[in-house]
């Protein structure tokens, strides 16, 4: 390495440290100004304990910038504020969802689970040193994440809530597997397909037909996907399977066959699900006659709700704390964006989404940076799985297709969804930092050097 | 496989495009029409509530007869409540504001100005939202005259009946009251529970106080009928001094009844013939009788309509409703009615009694108040007012006016001025002389109807002042119920006229 190209990766790596430390604190102050806000809009004062809240958190966001640098030195650096400011902002609308419900503690229970979520993925960068080194246990981790994904149905520990098996409940703790089991597979199909891209690239006939025996693994994961509805009649965790499998086949082999077969069965499936599953039947109901007068107020009532609490935010929305979104059923998990959209209207909620939208545009960057197959297919699919489950949420909340519960990612309430998504973060940002090596740092030869180059 | 990821880059963004693109059509394009919807009333009311209303304020821009100030709860919901400071003097005319039983009078029908949502607002709120002020609701101005209107309780007194004051030189509202009254403070703040027990006890009220006897109700009007009877000869060209048989009682065509004068007195000592002049300064009603039969049904009814007084086609033992709209009114209101003319075909007993107020007429003492305006300013009915214009509650300015509007023109000058100095006799040296007020003439007509059960019901409808050339500044109705305090004995005269002449005196000294 020649002594300008060096000065000029350190510069880079200056202007990165730069520009994440900034947004690191763009994204503190912002998160502990909602804070402050919605204790404003909801009781008519500061929140108690907002300087004790507010030093917490920068330490927290803060140390955590810090440790990221460290461990993963050359990583995205507009990923982890982003990140930051979405936990922020969730917390700070939790903290005011849960004062109105008269239960502030569950906001405080959310609170420790972000701060879980940052030490899990701080643990993740300095575990996982190298993504490279999944790859070696393909079949390992894809089975792992099978099991995850399996493990509420197993009787005994798997328990139903509201109508979906999703949770898992160990005695001492219950969580809800679906996310980490998620990630699992991602990382085992980035694997899987980046070995054998090639293969399934090859096709037959005039229009380029897989062949046959390459059908078993998209036949596979469709029966996975189904298997999980039938199971746990979980609509949107099987729908984020199979679509994530789906891109990832897409992208790994380049073939829009894949693409349109993908489509094809997620129809079928999508219908033998309807024709199956009354509590499906009951959400596509739900969803085309929510505001039909009958319907209005029983079966349409969360989603018509979640349709007023917009349609009252309009353009700049009420002011945190100062609407009505506790009106809304599951608020502070499946319809927290209409909270957003109530208090802080068009715009908060453009915001928020737009966090979302740089998330998955540094994620695809990222896998358009790396040169390894695998890594850029965990990019694909990680960011993918982050990017439809946004899609999925907010168009359902939007009454734009039925409604899945699904969390949105970083900012419901929801312990096991924090954790796995700062792991997914976590993964990015490694792939993003290349592999960490305990070596000498490089510093340029001169301060003189640097102004040269500057100049 | 960078170009699949480009291209899902491009997926992506399309997607999330649709998720902003509905976004704002919740939100900003469909986002009234969504949030107007009815299952979204606890955020509707709430946010109503967040609004500083505007006041309503008397006709001398300073006596208040609603505001709204700021809750002194700050965890409650409702950012503001409504105060009404007179209590139940106003609670008829501006109705109640309650977030449970909703809107009545002007809270209702000036709702759009009083919350500041109207079209006239949008710059305004526009300003408010770019300055980050409060948004606030105009100031409503009515044509109420505070002192007109306390006079008016006064001199009720513990009567229930009702008092109507009208400027008859546009039609301006001076004074509306109905004993019982309600205060809307009651339906307004306090707790759900204190809400729902005060709205209990107005509807199971037997007086029922929600209802204004003013401009709600309807009464047989009996010999105030007579001003429209009168007017309809003179129209026809039948003069004051014209002459009709006198009989003690008149016996009506086709049936074996009769009318018979008030107290089955003799009118005019018992002369054989009387001038319409006389029957009216005595309230004779078998020439009355006579006459209405002589003008006949068409005549009679198009009087009628044309002093507004709604078509009916009655039907025994039934009300029966308006079949066309007539005098219109800001507070929903109930016109006074007559039959159509086909309703008398072949039943003149029918028309003889309606031509003295009995029958199926009806009215109020607004309606009759506005029919005496109408004689009084030379022959225009005017539209009732009750507000003038709307202003801006920070700068003062007028955001927006409501205007005089003429009606009809029942009566020609002539006949108006005619019908002015028979109604001036009544209270000269006729049935109303207890109406009269030293130094100034005064101009009445009385009306006794019986109940079917109980006292009858006392009417008086007057102006002032009414000598010859003199500008009429105020026009009155009165209606006591069940006789007041005379009971039985009780007539317009003697119990609604010294009514009418207390709100006439203390108009005219405010005026000096």
């Amino acid at each position: 390495m020649s002594a300008v190209a060096a000065a000029t990766t350190e510069r880079t790596r200056r202007v990165r440290t730069r520009t994440g430390l900034t947004a690191t604190i763009v994204a503190v102050i912002a998160s502990v100004l909602a804070y402050a806000l919605q204790g404003l809009g909801v009781e008519g004062q500061t929140p108690a304990g907002l300087v004790t809240y507010g030093i917490v958190f920068a330490v927290l966001a803060l140390g955590g910038w810090y440790a990221v640098r460290r461990l993963a030195r050359d990583a995205d650096p507009v990923l982890y504020p982003t990140a930051v400011l979405l936990g922020g902002l969730g917390l700070a609308m939790l903290y005011r969802l849960m004062t109105a419900r008269n239960h502030p503690e569950f906001a405080t229970e959310q609170a420790v689970w972000l701060a879980v979520g940052l030490g899990v993925l701080v643990g993740t960068l300095a575990l996982v040193r190298d993504v490279r080194q999944l790859d070696a246990y393909t079949y390992t981790i894809g089975l792992a994440g099978l099991a995850l994904l399996l493990l509420p149905i197993v009787p005994g520990i798997g328990t139903e809530i509201n109508g979906a098996r999703l949770w898992v409940n160990l005695g001492f703790v219950t969580f809800q597997p679906a996310e980490a089991g998620r990630i699992l597979i991602v990382i085992f199909l980035a694997s899987y397909l980046g070995q054998r891209r090639e293969l399934l690239a090859t096709g037959v006939g005039r229009f380029g037909l897989p062949r046959a025996k390459d059908l078993g693994p998209i036949l596979l994961a469709w029966g996975a996907s189904l298997l999980v509805l039938f199971l746990e009649r979980d609509m949107g965790a099987s729908l984020l399977l199979f679509g994530v499998f789906i891109v990832m086949l897409w992208v790994a082999t380049g073939r829009w066959a894949y693409l349109v077969l993908g489509l094809i069965l997620f129809a079928i499936g999508a219908y033998i699900g309807y024709l199956a599953f009354s509590h499906v039947q009951v959400r596509v109901d739900a969803w085309i006659h929510a505001m039909d007068p009958n319907k209005v107020a029983d079966e349409g009532y969360q989603l018509s709700q979640g349709w007023f609490a917009f349609a009252s935010g309009g353009m700049v929305g009420t002011g945190l704390g100062l609407g009505s979104p506790t009106l809304i059923p599951y608020v502070g998990s499946d319809f927290i964006l209409a909270a957003f959209g109530e208090e802080l209207g068009m715009l908060g909620v453009s915001a928020v989404l737009l966090l979302y939208l740089v998330i998955v545009g540094r994620g695809l960057r990222i896998a358009v940076e790396r040169h390894d197959s695998f890594e850029k297919l965990l990019a694909v699919g990680i960011t993918t799985v982050l990017g439809l489950q946004v899609f999925v949420i907010a168009a359902g909340v939007l009454r734009l297709i039925p409604l899945t519960g699904v969390p949105l990612p970083l900012v419901s309430y929801g312990g096991t969804s924090r954790v796995a998504s700062a792991i997914a973060i976590a993964l990015l940002l490694r792939t993003s930092a290349g592999p960490y090596f305990r070596k000498r740092r490089m510093r340029p030869t001169t301060k003189d050097d640097d102004t040269q180059v500057a100049v | 496989m960078d170009r699949q990821i480009r291209r899902l880059g491009i997926a992506f963004v399309a997607l999330f495009a649709v998720l902003f693109a509905q976004v704002a059509y919740v939100q900003v394009v469909a986002a009234d029409r969504i949030a107007n919807e009815p299952a979204n009333a606890p955020r509707q009311i709430k946010a109503e509530y967040s609004v500083e209303r505007g006041q309503i304020l008397a006709a001398n821009h300073t006596t208040v007869l609603a505001l709204s100030k700021p809750n002194p709860d700050p965890a409650s919901p409702y950012k503001y409540l409504r105060y009404y400071p007179n209590g139940e003097l106003w609670g008829q005319l501006t109705g109640y504001y309650s977030r449970i039983y909703g809107r009545t009078g002007l809270e209702q029908a000036m709702n759009p100005y009083l919350s500041g949502t109207a079209p006239e607002f949008a710059t305004q709120n526009l300003t408010d939202i770019i300055l980050g002020r409060p948004k606030r609701g105009g100031t409503v101005i009515t044509t109420l005259v505070p002192r007109v209107q306390a006079t008016a309780r006064r001199a009720l007194g513990t009567h229930q009946g009702a008092v109507v004051a009208i400027d008859p030189s546009n039609g301006d509202i001076l004074a509306m009251y109905s004993n019982p009254g309600f205060d809307p403070q009651a339906l307004s703040t306090g707790s759900d529970q204190q809400i729902e027990k005060a709205w209990q006890q107005l509807v199971t009220d037997p007086d029922t106080p929600l209802v204004s006897h003013a401009f709600q109700d309807l009464y047989l009007p009996g010999s105030t009928f007579k001003t429209i009877t009168a007017s309809a000869a003179l129209e026809n060209n039948w003069p004051p001094t014209k002459t009709w048989k006198n009989p003690h009682h008149l016996d009506l065509p086709g049936t074996d009844t009769f009318i018979q004068n008030f107290g089955d007195e003799f009118c005019a000592g018992g002369a054989s013939q009387v001038t319409m002049e006389e029957a009216f300064t005595e309230s004779c009603n078998v020439p009355f009788a006579e006459i209405g039969m002589a003008l006949g049904a068409d005549k009679m009814s198009a009087q009628a309509q044309a002093y507004g007084l709604c078509k009916i086609a009655p039907v025994v033992g039934q009300p029966a409703p308006c079949l066309n709209d007539t005098i219109p009114f800001i507070l929903p209101w109930q016109t006074g009615r007559f039959p159509q003319a086909s309703y008398f075909d072949n039943n003149e007993a029918a028309l003889a009694r309606s031509s003295i107020g009995l029958d199926n007429d009806l009215l109020n003492p607004l309606h009759i108040a506005l029919i005496a305006s109408a004689i009084a300013n030379g022959g225009t009915l005017y539209d009732p007012r009750l507000v003038t214009e709307v202003r801006d509650a920070t700068t003062g300015q007028t955001i927006t006016t409501f205007d005089q509007k003429e009606f009809s023109h029942p009566l020609t000058s002539t006949s108006a001025s005619e019908l002015r100095q028979m109604m001036v006799n009544v209270v000269d040296h006729g049935t109303a002389t207890l109406a009269q007020i030293p130094g100034v003439v005064v101009a009445g007509k009385t009306g006794t109807s019986a109940n079917t059960h109980g006292p009858p019901n006392a009417w008086f409808t007057s102006f002032a002042p009414a000598g010859q050339g003199q500008t009429a500044r105020i026009a009155v109705g009165v209606i006591v119920l069940d006789g007041g305090d005379l009971g039985n004995e009780a007539t317009g005269g003697q119990v609604a006229a010294p009514i009418a002449k207390q709100v006439i005196e203390s108009y005219l000294q405010q005026q000096g």
